[in-house]
């Protein structure tokens, strides 16, 4: 698989690549992930299961439904969604998370394929699937519009999208670059560019355009006192969810 | 038998078998390995040790289907009253009073009897098909990697598990074999635990003397029964276990006055050192800690048993989140969660007690005048009386699911 002809941008990757062997550290430099990371799987989780009619309580809910992970890293999305019983294919344009992840899925006892490549050149080949999850991805992109459209295309009709990001305005700058990356060295710094921040309504936008009908969104808010994140139906602020779904007709 | 099971529990006591029944709630198999027979573990007779169990600790006995079977024989707390007393002159004229009426959740506890929790709480294991319970077994050694944890017993057999819970009390070999340290200190203090017998009826009323020596505790069991638990220094509670009952009797006769009547023994006395232990951490790569295996405190307030359960009900609620979004729930990022949501409870907890402890043992008069009036400031206060009931109530705090 190619990841040339794409909208990845190369200096986005290298940074990522860089930080590779790091995925799986707690207090590592992907603790941010980490403690994110209960929070997106309660979104995640909950779609699936409201859209697919899933049981979470029972054994395996996610048998049968095949999972895209798009930017899988070291697989913090993929082994949950393959712990639920998903077929999970995860994709990392950063070659280097690809063997980090396998590593990891083998000493887990799961079942992942992961694969070296692009949402793009995943539509390309034909691929499709009932869940793309599409989390923190979207402002790494040089061309989110033609990310979206290929993300709309590896959806089956009715399939799921789940897409999250972050909101660009002064309080994300404060929050998302200044604290996260120079404050609280969570990140690395340059992790983001507030540039490329994406708003609620440029995203739904983006969702739109690519044919796929979006059904909620939610925001992601750190407490500092609790030192968690919560889903909040408000504040999306800062970072956000969305979930879309594919049209039966398209 | 399996050698394959989701959690190994080590120490079946009160914490291990709750804890067994909650995980199996949740739908995972557990082994249960514990030192003593099953037959001490179900004793029926009586031998003095009651629990004052907080409203949340009965919660979660009715979360867990057990409440129905103790409740007949458990005593509502109704009232807590608190005196500042001294040998010589009696109560102090400042005193607290919690009425359970002033909180809309109902009486702030129940006093359970051990003779009857054990029992209730092993039935229960032995009815549930997912657990297993390997009694007078102990552990010689546990390894953890990077996906399984095991112990090895003195059965010669080999156990594994995705995660090893020690509740295995104060000295946890569990919490030694992880290289977890502990810290603490002993108090100058030995609790004397004893039931007695009065003529008058207690009314649910739980009274609190703080004495210099250390607290004497009159908490009301069924009838016209109570449980007594009374700090003196180790050197005169020595002499005190040493007298005959009838001069054990005469001795503690005039400690809180005659407001029950006359009072006979009834049960075995017991007496525990007074002491705190607090582990480092309460967890480690695929092992955690729960009770008194991560926190002894000063049993000043009634809440050790609290506190464990409250543990439980809480490692419990972490699982099954982490369970529900598809996490590894034994990896060492959700139970850093369980950690950090019960650590500073049991600190906070650990140290009100120790402070509470140190300010009443005490007759230093500037001490006394001081915490005389405080507690007629608490008294003359209903918000501090409702935060103070709430905390006995075991209300304060995030609340594990099963005790909401």
């Amino acid at each position: 698989m190619q990841a040339s002809e794409t909208t990845v941008d190369p200096s986005e990757v290298a940074k990522f690549e860089a930080m590779a062997a790091e995925w799986w550290d707690p207090n590592g430099k992907f603790k941010p992930l980490h403690m994110l990371n209960p929070c997106r799987l309660d979104y995640i989780t909950t779609q699936i299961a409201a859209e697919y009619n899933r049981d979470l309580g029972g054994e395996r809910p996610f048998d049968g439904l095949r999972i895209l992970d798009i930017g899988c890293g070291g697989g913090l999305l993929c082994e949950p969604m393959a712990r639920l019983g998903a077929t999970v294919i995860g994709v990392d344009a950063a070659e280097r998370n690809i063997p980090v992840a396998q590593a990891h899925a083998a000493q887990s006892g799961l079942t992942i394929d992961y694969r070296f490549g692009t949402a793009e050149a995943l539509a390309e080949a034909g691929e499709q699937f009932d869940v793309v999850l599409n989390m923190e991805v979207v402002e790494h992109v040089a061309d989110p519009q033609a990310y979206t459209t290929a993300c709309q295309q590896l959806l089956k009709p009715g399939g799921l999208m789940i897409c999250s990001t972050i909101n660009r305005n002064a309080k994300s700058f404060a929050m998302a670059i200044v604290g996260a990356e120079y404050v609280m060295r969570w990140l690395p710094k340059g992790t983001h560019e507030w540039s490329k921040f994406i708003t609620p309504d440029e995203l739904y936008g983006l969702i739109e355009n690519a044919g796929l009908t979006p059904v909620d969104r939610k925001g992601f808010v750190f407490n500092p006192i609790t030192w968690q994140w919560k889903l909040s139906d408000r504040d999306l602020s800062v970072n956000y969810v969305t979930a879309s779904v594919k049209p039966q007709q398209t | 038998m399996d050698k394959r099971f989701d959690i190994i529990i080590v120490g079946g006591g009160l914490n291990g078998a709750t804890l067994a029944l909650g995980l199996a709630r949740l739908g995972l198999r557990s082994l249960v390995i514990d030192a003593q027979s099953q037959s001490a573990q179900m004793d029926g007779s009586f031998d003095g040790r009651s629990y004052a169990m907080a409203l949340t600790s009965v919660r979660l006995m009715q979360s867990l289907g057990l409440w129905d079977a103790l409740a007949d024989q458990a005593q509502p707390m109704l009232d807590i009253k608190v005196f500042d007393g001294n040998l010589t002159n009696g109560p102090s004229p400042f005193h607290m009073h919690f009425d359970h009426t002033e909180i809309e959740e109902g009486p702030m506890g129940h006093m359970v009897e051990d003779r009857h929790l054990r029992p209730v709480l092993h039935n229960a294991v032995a009815d549930q098909n997912l657990i297993t319970y390997l009694s007078q077994t102990r552990v010689v050694s546990q390894s953890i990697d990077d996906m399984l944890a095991s112990v090895t017993c003195d059965n010669g057999m080999t156990y594994q598990a995705q995660l090893i819970i020690g509740a295995d009390g104060r000295s946890s070999q569990t919490a030694q074999r992880a290289g977890i340290k502990r810290t603490g200190w002993q108090y100058p203090q030995t609790a004397l635990v004893c039931a007695i017998e009065h003529d008058l009826p207690h009314h649910g009323t739980a009274y609190q003397y703080f004495l210099p020596p250390g607290p004497l505790a009159i908490l009301p069991l069924r009838g016209n029964r109570s449980s007594i638990v009374w700090s003196e220094t180790p050197r005169q509670a020595d002499t005190i276990l040493s007298l005959s009952d009838d001069d054990f009797l005469d001795i503690l006769r005039p400690r809180f006055g005659s407001f029950l009547g006359d009072i006979r023994l009834a049960g075995k006395r017991f007496s525990y050192p007074l002491g705190i232990s607090m582990t480092k951490t309460y967890i480690s790569d695929r092992l955690a800690l729960v009770g008194d295996a991560a926190h002894g405190v000063h049993p000043i307030a009634g809440q050790g048993l609290n506190a464990g359960l409250r543990d439980i009900a809480a490692l419990c609620d972490v699982i099954d989140q982490a369970r529900t979004r598809g996490e590894d729930f034994a990896s060492i990022n959700v139970l850093t969660r369980y950690q950090e949501w019960r650590r500073f409870d049991n600190q906070s907890l650990g140290l009100a007690t120790d402070f509470f402890n140190k300010l009443f043992s005490n007759d230093n008069p500037v001490l006394r005048l001081g915490r005389t009036v405080g507690m007629g400031v608490i008294n003359a206060s209903p918000t501090m009386r409702r935060g103070f009931i709430r905390e006995a109530a075991g209300l304060t705090g995030e609340l594990p699911r099963w005790m909401q």
